[in-house]
């Protein structure tokens, strides 16, 4: 069987089947080798995926996007040492908790042509940085090839970071350093005085802890991806899906919503080996755990958009909304 | 399926209702008028801090008289435009106020070039602090001005398509909205720099 796969695909990409002809020939030697032939829907889909993909993908990559939140620094140009970054990280980290304001640091290497106030604010409406209602968020943007700085004021800090005040945190604070080229001393200094600037002016609101929502959001993520789990390994045996539901459903229970004690231990466990002996039964009767689960769960992911995995102690916005406040610099 | 032929009458009308698009045309009506605030507030805001530039500039250009007449005219020529929410309505007032929106943004680039030739002035505190305030209305205004476009492009979208046209054509009668164009002059006018 090898020895003829590779002869067939040696056979087709010779130089004379060069372009799409040869690119054709390839695919359909893979699929025989992969015999997706028997399913002849797959087949003919397959081609249509990938080229309605390629067609759709120069139009998505012709602006420039905004990159994912990966924490308070997004350090896409590399401009700020590890070092550094930790203790903005956890300086930024521990402000959010008494003040609930969230600073987020952004630097990309080049804006290709687009104008940074537009992307900042682009990419404040995308990452919603600061709390829902209070608006309290800062995006300090920074354009590496350009030389370009941007702190992006939230709506509810405006009162106490004007324009004024954020661009004299700019001209005074962040450029010189710039200048200098010491990104990590511009950037701590930076922090420090928006920290300043804007301390006191919101507290953490106690009755909607950020934790708490993020704790049911994930505990719902988690249970749809143990009740996944849990089919697909009752599927294979009912004893192994009763003991993964009986430890399964108290564990999420405990590690995501409340800590349980010894008595709602055994109800909960009771109730997980019930699920975890007859909801795999249920499914198999109808068609087993096939597509429906799955989709289900995707449905889900597609659909929490303010959720935005913030579920695994991670970082995300609050829904905070910017107006276009804050300063532009350059150094 | 179903027994009482009241509950499908009932069942039928919620439907018609929630499904003619009457809720959601007025919810963007309302979503325009409060895009509408905030770019009113913006051009206000700019309008507010002119006679302070006019006035630290006048301290060390005094032979720019021209330029600097130039903006305080366009500023009273903002100020005789009534702002009110008829002016959403009316194509002609609309087209009015961006006019002199725009001739007040170009005089105000024409003065910043002008300040280019004055090293005192642009290193005065004062100056610097109105360029940043300046800057910043200016960047609310455009932030103000592409979420209103976008939400009229919005409430103009859920007026056209069915079957929301014909509720408005029979209940609403509410007409097309107008969104703010780019200036002509916009492309050629020098751009800001600080």
């Amino acid at each position: 069987m090898p020895r003829q796969i590779g002869h067939s695909i040696y056979a087709h990409s010779r130089p004379d089947k060069s372009g799409l002809r040869g690119i054709l020939s390839l695919y359909l030697s893979y699929t025989d080798y992969l015999n997706i032939d028997k399913i002849k829907p797959l087949k003919i889909l397959c081609p249509a995926c990938i080229l309605f993909f390629i067609l759709l993908f120069p139009f998505s990559a012709r602006a420039l996007d905004v990159p994912k939140l990966q924490g308070h620094i997004n350090d896409y140009a590399n401009m700020i040492s590890p070092s550094a970054k930790v203790e903005l990280e956890k300086e930024l980290n521990s402000f959010e908790q008494t003040d609930s304001t969230q600073i987020v640091i952004l630097t990309i290497p080049s804006l290709e042509g687009e104008v940074l106030e537009e992307f900042s604010v682009k990419a404040a409406e995308s990452w919603k940085i600061g709390q829902k209602g209070k608006d309290n968020g800062i995006i300090i943007t920074v354009a590496k090839q350009e030389k370009k700085i941007r702190v992006e004021v939230g709506r509810g800090l405006e009162g106490v970071l004007t324009d004024l005040a954020a661009g004299r945190i700019v001209d005074l604070v962040i450029e010189p350093s710039f200048k200098r080229s010491d990104f990590d001393g511009g950037f701590i200094a930076g922090v420090h005085s928006l920290i300043d600037a804007s301390r006191g002016e919101f507290t953490v609101d106690k009755n909607q802890l950020p934790q708490r929502k993020n704790g049911i959001h994930s505990f719902f993520t988690i249970l749809i991806f143990g009740v996944i789990v849990l089919l697909s390994i009752g599927s294979i045996s009912r004893i192994f899906g009763g003991v993964s539901g009986a430890i399964g459903l108290p564990a999420i229970i405990h590690l995501t919503l409340m800590p349980i004690g010894l008595i709602s231990f055994i109800i909960l466990s009771a109730a997980g080996l019930l699920a975890g002996l007859f909801l795999p039964k249920l499914f198999s009767s109808g068609g087993r755990y096939s597509s429906g689960g799955f989709l289900s769960g995707g449905g889900y992911y597609g659909s929490g958009s303010d959720f935005s995995g913030s579920g695994f102690g991670g970082f995300s916005g609050g829904g905070g909304s910017f107006g276009g406040g804050g300063a532009s610099g350059g150094w | 399926m179903i027994k009482n032929p009241l509950y499908f009458l009932i069942f039928i009308s919620v439907f018609a209702i929630s499904g003619c698009g009457y809720n959601t045309i007025q919810a963007n009506e309302e979503a325009v008028k409060a895009a509408w605030g905030d770019v009113e507030a913006s051009y206000q805001r700019r309008n507010d801090l002119i006679p302070n530039l006019v006035e630290v500039v006048k301290g060390y250009a005094k032979h720019e008289r021209e330029t600097l007449t130039a903006v305080t005219e366009a500023r009273a020529k903002v100020g005789s435009i009534q702002m009110s929410k008829t002016l959403l309505d009316d194509p002609k007032s609309f087209t009015q106020f961006q006019e002199a929106q725009g001739a007040m943004s170009s005089a105000l680039s024409r003065l910043m070039v002008v300040v280019e030739k004055y090293p005192d002035l642009k290193a005065n505190q004062n100056f610097r602090d109105l360029q940043h305030q300046l800057e910043g209305t200016e960047n609310r205004i455009n932030v103000a001005r592409t979420r209103y476009n976008k939400a009229i492009e919005t409430f103009n979208t859920s007026i056209r398509i069915f079957p929301n046209n014909i509720t408005n054509k029979l209940l609403l009668q509410l007409k097309l909205k107008e969104p703010f164009k780019a200036e002509a002059e916009a492309e050629k006018a020098p751009q800001m720099k600080f």
